[in-house]
């Protein structure tokens, strides 16, 4: 079957036939077998996407439905998955690692009881206590229209709930870990992350997303996030996937009054990774900084498709977005900033900017404002463009060479995110991997 | 001979801007470059460091004998030649410091001088920031980004002091600063004024020239030097404008 076919036509959801199946068969408790049954329910109905829908024009999953995708079997090495990791890790904090899409207590922190903060495999408390995550589990991140979300309902196998007290501040930031090894077929794993966070309390949660190097998965993850009134939340999401593999996630944040909610997705690795990222202002008063920064090469595509919802009045969402693209890189920016008729006062703003150092690159950029309240400010911008010829000629006519003053200013360009990250772990990992991508980064390093 | 510039062409798209300029430049010396707007004064400046905008379309530049015209950009300020920008460029994300630094190094190893470390670096650059009285707190932006007309003017010979270079060419470097500023400027440059090191000043006005005392003052019409002499024709030139010289050089083009 041709490539352009399976663009075309939607595709059932055969290949995961088998998995659903035994996925609802499952022995838990009948909440969570129901839910699985919907999001099972609206896998079948959406089927894979196609490129001649909206939403998904620019980024072609036909690789994904092509391929047959096996839950993870093989068996592996406490000792290798730690050294892979080990460069991954952040040191000081509180640390849950999931290895296979399942949680690996032998590979995590012990469990923190103090602090007012509670972090379980999802899996554990879904089978224990459903009742306690009933309410929320795919209550905030919508899959009705989201197949890979709906798949991830119904075929979710583990992954992290946090609880954070009322008034509580976690001093450690929450690191999740999720590490897929290399079996002999593609894997798929799901990936669920449900964090929720009481009134005026106080935390930091670090996704991070990885794979062994020759790897090929699929990791569809949800994470949904919650904060109670005056929560004060930092989130950052890693994708460092394998090259080989494809990334498809939601993430939504969820501001409760006078909340502040800060996100950050950096997006590094997979060959294909799709991040379709929720903002909902539901408080009065509340404020969401949505940033990201993508950087791709070979035939590496990114995409972005945000949704920021204004529903309260006087809330305030910052996005900046900024991709680096080298070789026949793509980039995928679709921002929707929604201001509900209640939400007057809104200030949105929403910036993309996009560098392109090869002519093969391509990036697609589109915002989207449906405003319906009339008294609002929203602004946004976008740019695609390449290094600034006359910076360029400025840094070379002091001294510093034709490809060094390149680096610098891709550096210069795509640090700016990476400076706003306020765990100094991550912003150190993330600082190493951009010297590491940019052409010539050595000679950037020797000159910071 | 340090800069020798022989009958110099240069066309930006098709169009020639510089139509056989001759300079002879030693160390020690300080040569101001006036001409009315459109000259081509900035042309010089640029064609100079290496901007690739401009075609060279006749005509030789020698730095200390050498072919500088087919030196990259990087090569001649290695080499020595430095413009102070009439419109420094802005740099975001990129600090001050950390610019400078890659800046000097290449210069030093392109010498077979030793690189600069970090703290040998930052002392040397607190010495250097005091002569041009540039806002210590500048050091740590990012390069120009937010920075007054005034301050990019002194950052430029903060940057000129820092590298050493023996060929300095200032292009503008007066425009847009009020009296204190321009003062501050030329204090900068006259404490680096010094047997092995030349200044080429370009300027509109004969104001900052009080300050800066050249050697030789040249007059640019058209892309010519249409008259040479000392600082004294600053001051005819201030008297009379640029009005007489262009006239001469109609009235010759036309006989």
């Amino acid at each position: 079957m041709s490539e352009d076919v399976l663009a075309g036509e939607p595709v059932s959801a055969t290949a995961f036939a088998a998995e659903l199946e035994a996925a609802l068969a499952a022995d838990e408790p009948a909440g969570l077998r129901a839910l699985r049954a919907r999001g099972a329910e609206r896998f079948g109905a959406l089927g894979f996407p196609s490129t001649r829908e909206e939403d998904w024009r620019f980024t072609n999953v036909g690789p994904v439905a092509r391929t047959r995708f096996e839950r993870p079997r093989q068996a592996w090495g406490r000792d290798d998955v730690a050294r892979a990791i080990a460069p991954l890790r952040l040191a000081g904090a509180l640390e849950m690692v999931f290895v296979d899409g399942r949680f690996a207590p032998e590979l995590s922190s012990a469990p923190e009881t103090s602090a007012g903060v509670w972090a379980a495999s999802l899996a554990e408390v879904a089978r224990r206590e459903f009742g306690r995550v009933e309410a929320r589990l795919g209550h905030h991140a919508s899959f009705v229209e989201r197949p890979f979300a709906a798949l991830s309902t119904a075929l979710f196998e583990d992954g992290a709930f946090v609880a954070v007290e009322r008034g509580a501040a976690v001093a450690s930031p929450i690191h999740l870990l999720f590490y897929v090894t290399a079996g002999t077929a593609p894997t798929a794993v799901f990936p669920r992350v449900l964090v929720e966070v009481g009134e005026n309390a106080q935390v930091t949660i670090v996704e991070t997303y990885s794979g062994a190097e020759d790897a090929r998965y699929l990791v569809a993850p949800v994470t949904e996030i919650v904060a109670g009134a005056g929560a004060v939340v930092d989130h950052y999401k890693l994708q460092r996937d394998a090259l080989e593999a494809f990334h498809l996630g939601l993430l939504h944040v969820e501001s409760g009054r006078a909340a502040t909610v800060s996100t950050h997705t950096f997006s590094l690795g997979a060959a294909i990774a799709r991040h379709d990222v929720e903002g909902a202002l539901v408080g009065e008063g509340s404020e969401t900084t949505l940033n990201g920064l993508y950087l791709v090469r070979g035939r590496q595509l990114a995409d972005y498709h945000m949704r920021v919802d204004h529903a309260a009045p006087h809330t305030t969402s910052h996005e900046l977005f900024k991709g680096v693209l080298n070789d026949r890189g793509r980039g995928v920016f679709n921002g929707r900033i929604h201001v509900h008729r209640q939400a007057q006062k809104t200030d949105a703003k929403q910036t993309s900017r996009n560098l392109l150092l090869s002519r093969e690159a391509l990036v697609n950029a589109n915002p989207q404002l449906e405003i319906f309240a009339d008294d609002v400010r929203c602004t946004h911008g976008s740019t695609v463009g390449q290094l600034d010829d006359l910076a360029v000629f400025y840094l070379r006519s002091r001294g510093i060479g034709f490809e060094a003053a390149r680096s610098l200013l891709t550096y210069a360009f795509a640090s700016d995110l990476i400076e706003r990250v306020k765990v100094p772990a991550v912003h150190d990992q993330l600082q190493e991997f951009l010297l590491a991508w940019i052409p010539q980064g050595e000679i950037v390093r020797e000159a910071i | 001979m340090l800069l020798e510039i022989q009958n110099l062409h240069a066309a930006v798209e098709g169009n020639e801007i510089l139509r056989g300029v001759d300079l002879r430049v030693n160390s020690g010396e300080v040569h101001a470059v006036m001409g009315p707007n459109g000259s081509g004064k900035s042309t010089l400046a640029q064609v100079l460091a290496g901007k690739d905008d401009y075609a060279i379309t006749a005509g030789k530049v020698l730095l200390d004998g050498r072919d500088l015209l087919e030196m990259d950009p990087e090569i001649r300020a290695r080499e020595g030649l430095f413009l102070a920008f009439q419109y420094p460029v802005e740099i975001p994300g990129v600090s001050n410091t950390y610019f400078l630094r890659a800046a000097l190094n290449a210069v030093r190893k392109h010498r077979g001088l030793p690189e600069y470390d970090a703290m040998s670096f930052l002392r040397l650059v607190k010495e250097k920031v005091k002569l041009v009285g540039l806002d210590e707190s500048l050091l740590q932006r990012p390069v120009n980004e937010g920075f007054s007309g005034g301050e990019k003017k002194r950052n430029e010979i903060f940057h000129m002091a820092v590298l050493e270079p023996r060929l300095c060419v200032l292009d503008e470097t007066d425009s847009g600063l009020d009296i204190d500023a321009l003062r501050i400027v030329a204090d900068g440059v006259n404490s680096l004024r010094s047997p092995e090191r030349a200044f080429v000043v370009i300027t509109h006005y004969q104001r900052l020239l009080n300050y800066i005392v050249p050697d030789f003052v040249h007059v640019l019409v058209e892309g010519r030097i249409v008259r040479s002499g000392g600082k004294e024709l600053a001051h005819e030139l201030e008297a009379k404008g640029y009005g007489w010289l262009e006239n001469q050089v109609a009235a010759g083009a036309e006989a």
